[in-house]
């Protein structure tokens, strides 16, 4: 991880299902206090592995995310607050 | 005497805490609320070794000491000493699941910072090996300075190693509880990835099995037809194994009248033993075995893990109607009863999101409703079997769900739409390993449902049932009258009568609709006793309730008592724990002048329909 900001990053809503990226930053300010604080607490963070699993069968939301060894699920909406670059898998 | 010392169990959600408390209590628990706060209390007690007593509370799951829920509050509160009604714990387990360290050790840390004696439980071993991870506990205890013991809490293992550890702790000096130091969140983040990463000694990856069940039942067609299915199978498993357990209840409760009747002289005293007491609360006993179906399948459903996919598969229909898939768990418990569904509403963070599951939750079919959907449905709709294996009566009882159901989705749409306006609404939910709950787990809270039910029957149900005998049996009529027009009760369903007749009820329907409000399943209860009372057979009881219904009713009539049920007003529990949830009567209100206009309009246009069809 160098800077924050990267230029190849995108959202977590767009990577596809069972590709891997890790968190390069989070927009913390579009989220209410609760929704940062869960995002947290499932242990979103940057340079941390995460993963596309599943995607809702109506809408293809919400998203089903392994983080770490947690599995959670999150809405599109929020998954688009986090940027992300994808890794080879 | 001192009380014993208070041990706090806590840890965060799904790290398998309620099983370690039961497996560390057992069946005998202390199931309550936090005064002023609607967050339930457990305790239990435990027996050291050499004989003392110690007194166990189940804390609420928590990811933090940053609350994000009314049930986080608790938790972090009773630590700190500030929780009403709960005194200062002496000492404190923290459940971590062991595959899941990195993230449990983040509260983990954050509760060893408080000073308290700690133990740590290392929680789903077994399961962490399964998924080919294997841990150090003496690496992990070096790191934390606190004794970490291994347990498996659903198959009881690491139990005595835990008491023992328990009991040396309890014996050592105590020392004073420190303010949380007020450590950032994302710091104590990495240092549990740290920590977590040092007590790991191997790690095969392998495909776990919670991923390829997950590759299934979250597929997007299989998935919802899976839900589906298990949905459908859970009804007709109400209906098809609670046949024989009905029946000797049934012949119990029949035997049970002719004893007393052979004892009690006859007279007054044995027309409210007989007709009043027996009749009635045996009626309500006889749908025992159906409730404690539906509750085993939900206590199943939670105790797997699935509920929760039940949930993210249902997310965005429930958003759809301004709902999240949180609130689904909460609709799907009052399926069983509308009271705790209506406390687990406090799971969802949003207050338009929970206000409006809370108003919606009475439009789910409770279980006190099924003992009068199972009599009406057992006396006007024949018991033929379609093809498949599918009864038709089944059938009625799947579509009256699925009606209960739709209506929901509708009055949520609507609320959200005018007077609940508004809101984000969130679904943020961990997906949890699958596992077998132990049977022992499903059984106390079997046992638990079983007591509540009981309780009711006891006391609610009983008292309502004699007060009702009363009202059908004064002033006594002479002979030639009808003792059900000469009554007190016959006068107050009179002028009841006179709102419901357009929807096609007649005398006996509005005389069981008042006290159906304490709760449901006396309707059933206040049936049979008028019936009871006016019948001149002396063997009367003996007689099915359904057989003298058949005669009494039209078929249109029965359906929309049917229809009226789905809609009507919940009982007295329901709007007293509305009250409490929302702070204040507004609400309530609402509630029961929504679903009074709903009941009324769904009754009245089943029986215009029915009488248009010529049935």
């Amino acid at each position: 991880m160098n800077a924050p900001f990267q230029p190849d990053s995108i959202s977590l809503d767009q990577l596809g299902l069972g590709k891997r990226a890790i968190v390069a930053a989070i927009d913390w300010h579009v989220l209410d206090a609760g929704e940062s604080n869960r995002l947290r607490h499932f242990g979103f963070d940057e340079g941390v592995t995460v993963e596309t699993l599943h995607l809702g069968p109506f809408g293809r939301d919400p998203l089903a995310v392994r983080v770490g060894r947690m599995t959670v699920a999150i809405r599109r909406k929020h998954a688009g607050a986090v940027r992300v670059v994808p890794t080879a898998k | 005497m001192n009380p014993p010392p208070l041990v706090a169990v806590a840890g965060s959600p799904n790290a398998g805490k309620s099983a370690l408390f039961n497996a560390l209590t057992g069946a005998r628990q202390k199931v309550g609320n936090y005064p002023g706060v609607t967050v339930e209390r457990k305790s239990g007690r435990l027996i050291l070794g050499d004989g003392r007593p110690l007194e166990l509370v189940d804390l609420p799951g928590a990811y933090s000491l940053d609350p994000a829920s009314p049930d986080e509050a608790v938790t972090r509160d009773v630590l700190l000493g500030h929780q009403k009604g709960e005194r200062q714990p002496d000492a404190l387990v923290i459940v971590l699941d062991a595959s899941n360290l990195d993230n449990h050790l983040r509260f983990a840390l954050q509760l060893i910072e408080l000073g308290l004696p700690t133990i740590i439980a290392l929680n789903m071993v077994d399961l962490a090996k399964r998924d080919g991870l294997e841990l150090d506990p003496k690496a992990l205890e070096n790191e934390l300075g606190v004794p970490v013991v291994e347990t498996v809490a659903v198959r009881r293992r690491g139990i005595p190693d835990l008491q023992a550890a328990l009991d040396d702790m309890i014996s050592a000096p105590r020392c004073g509880v420190h303010e949380p130091v007020k450590s950032d969140i994302l710091h104590l983040q990495r240092r549990a990835r740290e920590i977590s990463a040092a007590a790991v000694i191997r790690e095969t990856p392998v495909r776990l099995w919670t991923h390829r069940l997950d590759a299934l039942l979250l597929h997007p067609i299989a998935g919802p037809a899976i839900l589906a299915a298990i949905m459908f199978v859970m009804f007709q498993a109400v209906f098809a194994w609670s046949e024989t357990p009905v029946a000797w209840i049934e012949s119990g409760v029949v035997a049970l009248g002719n004893l007393a009747a052979g004892i009690i002289p006859a007279g007054l005293l044995r027309s409210m033993v007989v007709d009043g007491a027996i009749a009635g609360v045996g009626a309500v006993i006889t749908f025992l075995p159906q409730i404690l179906i539906l509750f085993f399948f939900i206590l199943l459903l939670e105790g797997t893990g699935y509920m929760v996919r039940a949930a993210f598969l249902m997310d965005r229909v429930m958003h759809g109607v301004g709902l999240s898939g949180r609130a689904f768990i909460p609709l799907l418990s009052s399926f069983a009863c509308a009271v705790p569904g209506i406390m687990a509403t406090r799971t969802i963070d949003d207050p338009k999101d929970r206000l409006t599951t809370i108003l919606v939750a009475p439009l789910m079919t409770c279980s006190a409703r099924l003992p009068v959907y199972t009599l009406i449905i057992a006396a006007f709709i024949p018991n033929t079997r379609l093809s498949w294996g599918i009864g038709l009566q089944g059938l009625v009882m799947f579509g009256l769900y699925v009606t209960g159901i739709t209506g929901a989705l509708l009055a949520a749409f609507v609320l959200r739409r005018g007077v609940l306006k508004g809101g984000g609404g969130g679904f943020m939910m961990e997906l949890p390993k699958y596992q077998w709950p132990a049977v022992k787990d499903v059984a106390i809270g079997l046992l638990t449902r079983i007591q509540i039910f009981l309780k009711r029957a006891g006391t609610i149900i009983l008292g309502t049932t004699i007060l009702l005998w009363a009202l059908a049996s004064f002033p006594q009529a002479q002979p030639g009258q009808s003792q059900v027009e000469v009554s007190i009760a016959g006068k107050i369903a009179s002028g009841i009568e006179v709102v419901v007749k357009p929807i096609g009820f007649n005398h006996d329907i509005a005389l069981a609709l008042l006290p159906a409000m304490a709760a449901r399943e006396v309707a059933v209860s206040a049936i049979a006793t008028v019936y009871s009372i006016d019948s001149s057979n002396e063997n009367a009881a003996a007689t099915k309730l359904e057989d003298r219904l058949q005669g009494r009713w039209s078929l249109a009539t029965a359906l929309a008592f049917l229809a009226w049920f789905v809609f009507a007003p919940q009982c007295i529990s329901t709007i007293a724990v509305t009250r409490r949830e929302t702070n204040g009567w507004k609400w309530p209100l609402f509630m029961i002048s929504y679903l009074f206009v709903l009941a009324y309009c769904a009754a009245g246009l089943t029986y215009w329909t029915a009488v248009a069809l010529g049935l």
